[in-house]
């Protein structure tokens, strides 16, 4: 039984990281990051500016909440992108455990800073939310609390993967952290269901309709798009600044490393 | 390409490892990283009048009592989460989200007299987003109170528009 599984997963893993080899190439990926660039800066600029806008402005003002509701609006795509964020760390990690694949590292590097900045709204927005509705700034209920441990993980992803001058291995325990701290994600999603929070459940489901009035859905996954487009264009802009820097560093590294080969010899 | 199929199940093997050690860890740690208890198990299980706790459920409707000692306003209520309530005691302001039929959480400890004495009110607003025009419509037509309880199914209404309860009205 044991041969058998072990035959017929080599196939798998290597038709996997071919797929991943032939996508994921850094001079592919630059290639194809020139020309979806601006597509991606300037849709997330507009539907950013739509969502907002109809959101802010344009939607009616919730019948306990007042116009304190317009926060969602700005703290729900934030808290999305925070976990959806890590969820891409974790994916690059593994990528990056199991095939080594260089373009994964350097996305865990350019995604960490972004996902911390995402998470830090998310935070900030819900504290401003708190304090007028719920009469609290902070409370240390399991939702507030794993989505506090989300942001601290991504502060030490960033600080563990430039801690080390060999930088494969800063690669490499950063990966494992993302991949650890990865269980923290199940956490937040749950933790409204699980245990009794301060903290609302989710309004929007897979399985039910969502219990909020279509006026405020519509600007909301707008505004959700306009995010998601927005983080994506700037973990693009990055890596792409990153393959570069990384190749010059390589070009600029290698006719010394050369000399000093000849030297030693 | 064998020593890839390897690590990806070490690394699969070592996510499966620390999620189980992580489930086990929280569901031993349930009942501390519960927010409050509910009115239920406050009657049930009374805790020590020192210590600290947080009590949650909904107001009852009609139990809010408001009084004023010189300058500070004095709140005596109801909470109940449909099985026993408990009187809470609270002196100060109480958040704008306060009403009978909302959920809060009460931060203070259990008297020898039964009643809570409340240091902090907080108030819980549930998943439910509604423009103000659609919550006054359903009230209008008797189909949802506050008082008693969260709106009717979200499928219902969650279509309608200012422009739809204006139009009902007439």
């Amino acid at each position: 039984m044991n041969g058998r599984t072990l035959s017929a997963t080599p196939t798998l893993t290597e038709r996997a990281g071919a797929l991943f080899h032939r996508y994921a190439n850094p001079g592919r990926f630059l290639r194809l990051g020139d020309r979806i660039q601006p597509w991606l800066t300037w849709s997330a600029v507009i539907i950013t500016l739509i969502g907002l806008g109809w959101g802010l402005f344009f939607s009616p003002a919730d019948w306990q909440q007042g116009d304190s509701v317009r926060i969602m609006y700005v703290h729900v795509p934030c808290a999305w992108l925070s976990s959806s964020g890590y969820f891409a760390l974790a994916v690059c990690s593994v990528l990056s455990l199991v095939w080594k694949h260089p373009l994964a590292d350097l996305a865990a590097v350019e995604i960490g800073p972004v996902g911390a900045c995402v998470t830090a709204t998310c935070l900030a927005t819900g504290s401003l939310w708190g304090k007028p509705m719920w009469g609290t700034w902070w409370v240390w209920d399991a939702r507030l609390t794993s989505v506090l441990v989300l942001f601290f993980l991504y502060l030490g992803h960033i600080a563990l993967i430039h801690a080390f001058d060999d930088q494969q291995r800063g690669y490499r325990a950063a990966a494992i952290l993302a991949l650890a701290g990865a269980v923290d994600l199940p956490i937040i999603k749950f933790s409204v269901q699980w245990w009794n929070t301060l903290h609302q459940p989710a309004s929007i489901t897979l399985t039910g309709a969502p219990t909020m009035s279509q006026t405020m859905l519509w600007p909301l996954l707008i505004s959700t798009l306009g995010f998601t487009l927005g983080f994506t264009a700037i973990v693009v802009a990055r890596l792409r600044a990153g393959v570069m820097e990384s190749r010059i560093r390589s070009l600029l590294s290698s006719p010394r490393r050369a000399v000093s080969g000849e030297a030693s010899a | 390409m064998k020593r890839k199929t390897r690590r990806l199940w070490l690394v699969i093997a070592c996510v499966a490892g620390l999620g189980t050690a992580a489930g086990l860890t929280l569901s031993a740690f349930s009942s501390n990283i519960q927010l409050f208890m509910a009115p239920s198990q406050v009657v049930d299980h009374p805790p020590a009048a020192d210590r600290t706790i947080r009590l949650g459920g909904m107001v009852v409707a009609g139990s809010v009592k408001r009084e004023r000692q010189g300058e500070t306003p004095i709140n005596l209520f109801q909470v109940t989460d449909g099985q026993a309530a408990v009187t809470v005691r609270f002196e100060g302001i109480l958040p704008d989200l306060f009403r009978e039929g909302q959920s809060v959480v009460a931060v203070g400890s259990l008297e020898p007299d039964k009643t809570f004495v409340a240091s902090e009110v907080l108030a819980k607003h549930d998943e439910t987003y509604m423009p103000k025009e659609v919550a006054e419509a359903l009230q209008k037509s008797g189909k949802w109170n506050p008082k008693f309880g969260p709106p009717p199914d979200a499928a219902s209404w969650n279509a309608m528009t200012g422009k739809d309860t204006a139009a009902g009205k007439n």
